[in-house]
């Protein structure tokens, strides 16, 4: 029995540190204390409202978001605006649909059915217009980076005057915690770049984290749904597997063999 | 089978039983006479079993929201972890249950090795074992391919590259198992049928597994034969299907945690990455349960050698019952061969740690040595050690040891307890 959980612990051990060893090459990254981490983590819903707000004023000027839908904003488990807010966030943004009975294409305000607006048309034309770099989709962005929460979250406060013996080109930018130091992105934020409906203070902190979090959140949509699960099926197999455990310890009590 | 003989009760149940013996069939299942010493390493067939099945469930239903096409998979991806009900469990059951399946895989592996289940008479079981192993990785490395992410467009460019290393016919079959001249959509599309295919006849070849089990019985941790039925075993129902089911509970706990709470953790971050054939990601690594022969693949300089020694690898397990030439089963009782045995685990493990690591400096000597060990262990220590081997005495039956007092009872049990 306990070399079965030596086992199993000594594996995990071992395949843990080995995909940490993926992410532990670069400096150390900021930490904060992330609300959905631990086995009962949520979102914090304010905190995704005001990510959304700095996503949609600052970085979904170059970078798109495919995967989400308006409707995902007022689904529960995420920022939750009110389908009202949502509504009215889908009618801010112009949408190409068509073709209509004529053949042709047309704008209408945007639905709650329709995927969040792309800021380029394709791939070419984001890159024309940030100097050859291609400002990657962020609706998985923090599953695709080996360092997650905590890399963009640093990522965003690592800009720091280049060091003397670091040679920059035109638009190419120094950041502490971004792999080989170089970014094609200036610093996306700055003090008070936004204004939060409730007060918050906009610091680069706070924003960073707020954004974070509302990636975080696109990436993962149901991480909260899941969490919930996740308690409820493991409480439900821990008392089943007491369970058969005394079940078995009686069936075995009858013959002199040791389980 | 020992119970030809059996006859159901009821009239409709002979009529039944005399035309297709089914009956007969899940008798003999229940009757069927174990060992009453297994250890919990024997639990893993069961908990196979269950990986088995539930990799084939889950993506059974996975199947139907995802598209084989190379523009739409990572979106369809996606859209079964977005819009499809629970499609989120189910894709992480799947992907973390691939995981599980390999993990207890090895457990079972090197409980048969530790316990010698591969020797006589069973090593029909062991080399269907082997084939089935194989076909597991097969299907493993294709269905990491599916999601269409980076690391399963660099990993199949990289895997099936392997194959150009054959001499003179090498580019053609790279091509032909490409479907054109490069990892493209003819690749997934294939992938894909053949991903759906390989469980089946991984369930096929299960059969056979167990019904050669069945014929000399299961092995025990004292790995002598035992006479059956009789008081050394016990029937299958309810002894070992409650055992099994407790473990099986256990494992099914570590499982729903990383389904639950670390769903990517035994990933790789950049399969986030929509794969692009103009960008090649800094580190190409394969799953952790394959990384053991990528570094025996990258730890040989010559291309062709290196695909050699990594197919060998897995092969000669194919050849053990006759690499092994001691006449004990059980490493209870062979002193030597115990202590060679955890070096080898140790050895497969650091494989495995330098296999993740670049292949560079001390990592590749590292993985050199540990190469050189491992077929040393097969085709060296394991012949020489049983004739060289000094064995402790093996008890005469299972009971013996503990109802007759024997000389032997002490050493057995300090064995047991220490591997325990």
């Amino acid at each position: 029995m306990k070399s079965l959980f030596k086992l199993f612990s000594i594996i995990i051990i071992i395949i843990a540190s080995n995909s940490y060893s993926f992410a532990a090459e670069k400096a150390e990254y900021l930490k904060t204390d992330w609300s959905f981490k631990g086995l009962f983590g949520k979102f914090d819903r304010a905190s995704l409202q005001r990510g959304y707000q700095v996503y949609t004023e600052v970085c979904a000027s170059c970078h798109s978001m495919k995967y989400l839908s308006y409707r995902n904003l007022a689904e529960p488990g995420g920022p939750e605006f009110s389908e009202v807010q949502a509504k009215a966030i889908a009618a801010s943004f112009e949408v190409t649909d068509g073709p209509n009975s004529d053949g042709e294409m047309f704008t209408r305000p945007g639905k709650l059915s329709d995927k969040f607006v792309m800021p380029y048309n394709n791939v070419k034309a984001a890159q024309a217009a940030n100097g050859g770099a291609y400002p990657p989709d962020m609706s998985v962005l923090v599953k695709a980076r080996g360092g997650g929460v905590d890399y963009i979250y640093s990522l965003l406060q690592g800009y720091e005057e280049a060091p003397s013996n670091v040679s920059l080109d035109d638009g190419v930018y120094y950041n502490k915690y971004m792999y080989g130091n170089k970014i094609r992105m200036a610093a996306p934020l700055s003090e008070g770049l936004v204004e939060y409906g409730d007060g918050t203070n906009a610091t680069v902190e706070q924003m960073s984290k707020d954004v974070t979090t509302f990636l975080m959140w696109s990436a993962e949509p149901h991480l909260e749904a899941r969490h919930q699960m996740g308690f409820k099926a493991i409480v439900y197999l821990i008392i089943l597997t007491i369970l058969v455990y005394f079940s078995m310890k009686k069936i075995w009590s009858r013959v002199e063999s040791e389980v | 089978m020992s119970d030809h003989d059996y006859r159901p009760k009821s009239k409709v149940g002979q009529w039944f039983n005399d035309r297709l013996p089914l009956l007969t069939l899940a008798n003999h299942l229940t009757d069927y006479p174990t060992p009453k010493n297994l250890n919990y390493w024997w639990t893993f067939g069961g908990i196979l079993t269950f990986c088995l099945i539930t990799q084939i469930v889950t993506g059974l239903t996975l199947a139907m929201h995802y598209i084989a096409h190379a523009d739409m998979a990572f979106e369809s991806v996606e859209h079964i972890m977005r819009d499809v009900n629970y499609g989120w469990l189910i894709r992480y059951i799947h992907a973390n249950g691939a995981s599980m399946f390999f993990l207890a895989v090895y457990i079972h592996i090197f409980r048969s090795l530790f316990y010698g289940s591969y020797k006589s008479p069973r090593e029909i079981i062991w080399i269907l074992g082997i084939i089935i192993y194989l076909l597991m990785m097969a299907a493993a490395f294709m269905g990491y391919v599916l999601p269409w992410g980076q690391m399963s467009f660099w990993g199949a460019t990289v895997i099936t590259n392997l194959f150009s290393a054959i001499p003179l016919v090498g580019e053609g079959i790279v091509t032909w198992l490409w479907g054109g001249y490069s990892v493209d959509n003819p690749t997934l599309t294939r992938f894909f049928t053949l991903h759906y295919l390989i469980p089946f006849l991984i369930l096929g070849l299960v059969v056979l597994h167990i019904w050669a089990l069945h014929v000399p019985g299961n092995n025990n941790p004292v790995g002598i034969d035992i006479k059956k039925p009789s008081k050394d075993t016990v029937p299958f129902h309810p002894y070992i299907v409650i055992k099994d089911g407790f473990a099986l509970l256990m494992f099914m706990i570590v499982f729903a945690f990383f389904v639950f709470y670390a769903p990517n953790i035994l990933g790789h971050a950049d399969n986030y990455i929509e794969a692009n054939p103009m960008v090649t990601p800094a580190h190409i690594v394969p799953e952790w349960y394959l990384l053991p022969f990528y570094a025996i693949l990258r730890s040989v300089p010559d291309k062709l050698l290196g695909v050699v020694a990594m197919l060998s690898a897995i092969l000669i397990l194919a050849v053990l019952p006759w690499l092994d030439t001691s006449k004990i089963r059980s490493a209870v009782f062979r002193p030597l061969y115990k202590q060679f045995y955890w070096i080898l685990v140790a050895d497969v493990l650091i494989l495995g740690y330098v296999g993740a690591m670049p292949a560079e400096g001390l990592y590749l000597l590292i993985a050199r040595v540990a190469t050189a060990y491992y077929f040393l262990h097969f085709l060296v220590i394991l012949p020489v050690l049983g004739f060289k081997e000094k064995t402790l005495p093996v008890p005469l039956s299972i009971t013996e040891p503990v109802l007759g007092g024997s000389p032997n009872l002490a050493a057995a049990r300090n064995k047991e307890s220490t591997i325990e």
